[in-house]
């Protein structure tokens, strides 16, 4: 198994977020989870990323044969695991290139491969963004700093794409983008999809999966998910609502 | 502030110090103690005219009616100037030695040790350096190259040997040895330091640098730096510093000159990271310098770069006083402090003439238990019509024990001033450095970086030989491993 989440539950101060959700996702799979506000979805993204905020109460991740809880954020990231931001944090003064050259190179590291040098990188990182559309002008500028949403959703894309990680998880990334910004996310998230990655998707709303396929749709409710099954689920929430699943 | 923060904070604090090394040397000193004798006995080690132990005697004369500044934010007992050596010299410095093949080994391989190789074949492409240990000048590089310009690069002492017309016109014509009691010490006791005169129209065509070392223990350094750029003229000059491990303090006393003429420019920066003492507050330098540039003539430019990341206590505030019409000052800096350190650091700048501009950025990073302060004054004299001053002070905050502040004074006496001020306190942020982590960069690389995306403002205005040095300095300050 790729990623195995089993019975978690989590708290943050005093409050239950996760009770007991199961969920296990092979390569080359998407799954989308689809829940109302409020229900866990983001904490679930931050658990697997190793957030610190949060306690741990019971349960087990393993994730390409490594208990995750052993290792920390960093170790996670270079162990291929990716998380596009919901709201992606402004970082004044960083130039975006020399922060993902370090990003790719520390991944390298722990994978033993050879780092990859200032001109290689540059190279790839301009590809990659006319791909998505980016101007080579914001390569320029500080990660995400006087950013539009648009223009951090379509920056955590272009992150997602040098960093080539082998489980994206999408934390909103649909919120706030016009239907052209979706158009181009969405189709640089299908040009990643391999059968050696996986993509957890999180939504609110159905329009994304119109975009991109998924494999399987969960429906998360109260900190666990309450239905499992494929792209159909998406549409009925889409009609009745989160409602009947509550 | 979660757990793994403070644990890499931990390791921040047990900072450590790679130029702690002391070099076996024999010193030649006078007694202990500041009296006629000692001042005497330095003037006449340095083989000075008359004229000059008369000025050093009459600065003296001030000192002892002086008591010392006491408006900084700092903390410290008293300085018992009794218990200070006031020169110290590598023995057989009596004269100074002409070339290389003169000077002690043990000395090249010092400068060889802190990366400053003293060959010129080996100096940093482009740059002329002038070293100091303890109280002496050591060697100055390039010197014949530069003399070719009519460029006069060469240590204090010796100009004041070989040129004593510019001495007497300038020496403490911007900072009068009675502006206050450290300058008046270091007017008395000054040994050594850089001399740099630019002539009519000549544009300095490489760095020139001093860089200065205390070795000899319980000594003072006060060195005194003079810049005269004439008409028309430019320099960029540097100044790095380093001190060993000690578990006593030791006081350091520098002033330093400027005096830009008609359309001249000096841009003079300082990497300073003397010995900042231990992670429990103990030994280090205390660092209480003052540095003034004069824009005498018109359209004149003078600009600070600092980057202070050692000491354990520092205060300066290298100022302009912006006379000639259309002149403009500068002034950036970065001043980190750790564990115990103490920073009371900022500008002071004056508005004489028409149309005259200055510019302001500083940034303060305070990490452990440290102090760092921002203190500065923008003033605009009677006649000072549509001048302009902006001010941004940015402060940075890491862990919960330390300290920011800022103190701006502003001061205007024509109401054309245009006054701009902006100021932040911001606490490293969490979302910031796990964002960072989750793309694969350490918690100590995060924080690093941050850190410099924070400073970088000011880091660009350094010579590009030396923002990348001090872009590692900045991150060696911050981290508990040496790179």
């Amino acid at each position: 198994m790729f990623l195995e989440i089993k019975d978690l539950s989590v708290k943050i101060e005093n409050k239950n977020i996760l009770n007991g959700l199961n969920l296990n996702i092979n390569k080359g799979e998407v799954h989308a989870i689809m829940g109302p506000n409020g229900c866990g979805k983001s904490t679930l993204a931050n658990v697997l990323a190793g957030k610190e905020d949060y306690e741990i109460l019971n349960g087990k991740i393993n994730f390409k044969d490594n208990d995750l809880f052993d290792l920390n954020i960093e170790e996670r990231a270079q162990e291929g695991m990716f998380l596009a931001f919901q709201y992606p944090v402004e970082i004044p003064g960083v130039n975006i290139t020399p922060f993902l050259h370090s990003a790719i190179n520390s991944k390298r590291k722990r994978m033993n491969e050879e780092e990859i040098d200032n001109l290689s990188f540059a190279k790839l990182l301009k590809s990659k963004a006319s791909d998505l559309g980016i101007n080579i002008d914001m390569l320029k500028r500080s990660v995400n700093t006087g950013f539009s949403g648009g223009e951090k959703k379509r920056y955590e894309i272009l992150q997602m794409s040098i960093l080539n990680p082998d489980l994206a998880i999408l934390d909103e990334t649909d919120s706030g983008l016009d239907i052209d910004a979706l158009k181009i996310v969405t189709e640089g998230v299908n040009r990643l999809k391999t059968k050696n990655n996986a993509f957890l998707i999180i939504t609110h709303y159905q329009k994304l999966l119109d975009y991109i396929k998924p494999d399987h749709v969960h429906v998360m409710v109260n900190g666990s998910i309450v239905k499992s099954g494929g792209p159909e689920i998406a549409a009925e929430i889409e009609k009745d609502g989160f409602q009947k699943f509550q | 502030m979660n757990s793994e923060t403070l644990n890499t904070l931990d390791t921040y604090s047990k900072n450590k110090y790679k130029y702690g090394f002391v070099t076996d040397i024999d010193n030649e000193k006078p007694k202990k103690g500041l009296n006629e004798d000692t001042i005497k006995f330095i003037s006449l080690k340095k083989n000075e005219p008359d004229w000059m132990l008369e000025w050093r005697l009459k600065a003296f004369s001030k000192w002892k009616r002086m008591k010392e500044p006491k408006w900084a934010n700092l903390n410290f007992p008293e300085i018992d100037y009794q218990d200070i050596y006031y020169y110290s010299a590598p023995k057989g410095f009596e004269k100074k030695p002409k070339d290389l093949s003169e000077v002690d080994p043990k000395l090249i391989e010092t400068y060889n040790k802190l990366g400053i190789p003293l060959e010129e074949q080996k100096v940093l492409a482009g740059v002329a350096v002038d070293v100091v240990f303890d109280s002496v000048s050591v060697a100055t590089t390039y010197k014949g190259e530069l003399e070719k310009l009519g460029i006069i690069f060469c240590s204090i002492g010796e100009a004041i040997q070989k040129h004593p017309d510019l001495i007497k016109k300038y020496l403490g014509s911007v900072i009068p040895a009675g502006d206050h009691s450290f300058s008046a010490l270091n007017s008395a006791v000054f040994t050594d330091g850089s001399f740099v005169y630019i002539p009519e129209g000549v544009k300095c065509p490489m760095e020139l640098s001093t860089y200065f070392r205390i070795n000899a223990e319980n000594t003072g350094q006060f060195e005194r730096t003079l810049i005269i750029a004439d008409k028309g003229s430019y320099v960029s000059y540097l100044e790095g510093c380093t001190a060993p491990k000690r578990d006593d303090n030791q006081l350091h006393a520098a002033n330093v000159e400027l005096i830009a003429l008609e359309d001249a420019e000096i841009k003079y920066s300082t990497v300073q990271n003397w010995y900042p003492g231990d992670e429990d507050g103990k030994g280090g330098i205390y660092n209480f310098v003052t540095k003034r540039g004069l824009c005498a003539g018109k359209n004149s430019k003078i600009s600070w770069t600092q980057v202070e990341t050692g000491s354990a206590i520092t205060w300066k505030y290298p100022s302009c006083i912006l006379k000639g019409d259309n002149s403009i000052g500068e002034f950036y800096s970065v001043a980190i402090t750790n564990n115990f350190q103490q920073a009371d650091t900022g500008t002071k700048m004056t508005h004489i003439g028409k149309n005259t501009k200055s510019k302001i950025i500083s940034k303060g990073i305070s990490l452990g238990k440290s102090q760092n302060t921002y203190r500065g004054e923008v003033s605009f004299l009677r006649k000072a019509d549509k001048a302009r001053n902006y001010t941004q002070c940015d402060s940075l905050l890491v862990g919960n024990k330390c300290g920011a502040h800022t103190v701006p004074y502003i001061d205007s006496k024509n109401n054309t001033a245009v006054i701009e001020h902006e100021a932040s306190t911001s606490k490293i942020n969490e979302d910031q450095l796990y964002y960072c982590r989750q793309r694969g960069l350490s918690h100590e690389e995060a924080v690093s970086l941050i850190v410099n995306g924070f400073c970088k403002q000011v880091l660009q205005e350094l010579p590009m030989e030396f923002a990348v040095e001090a872009q590692k300095l900045v991150s060696i300050s911050l981290e508990g491993s040496v790179g």
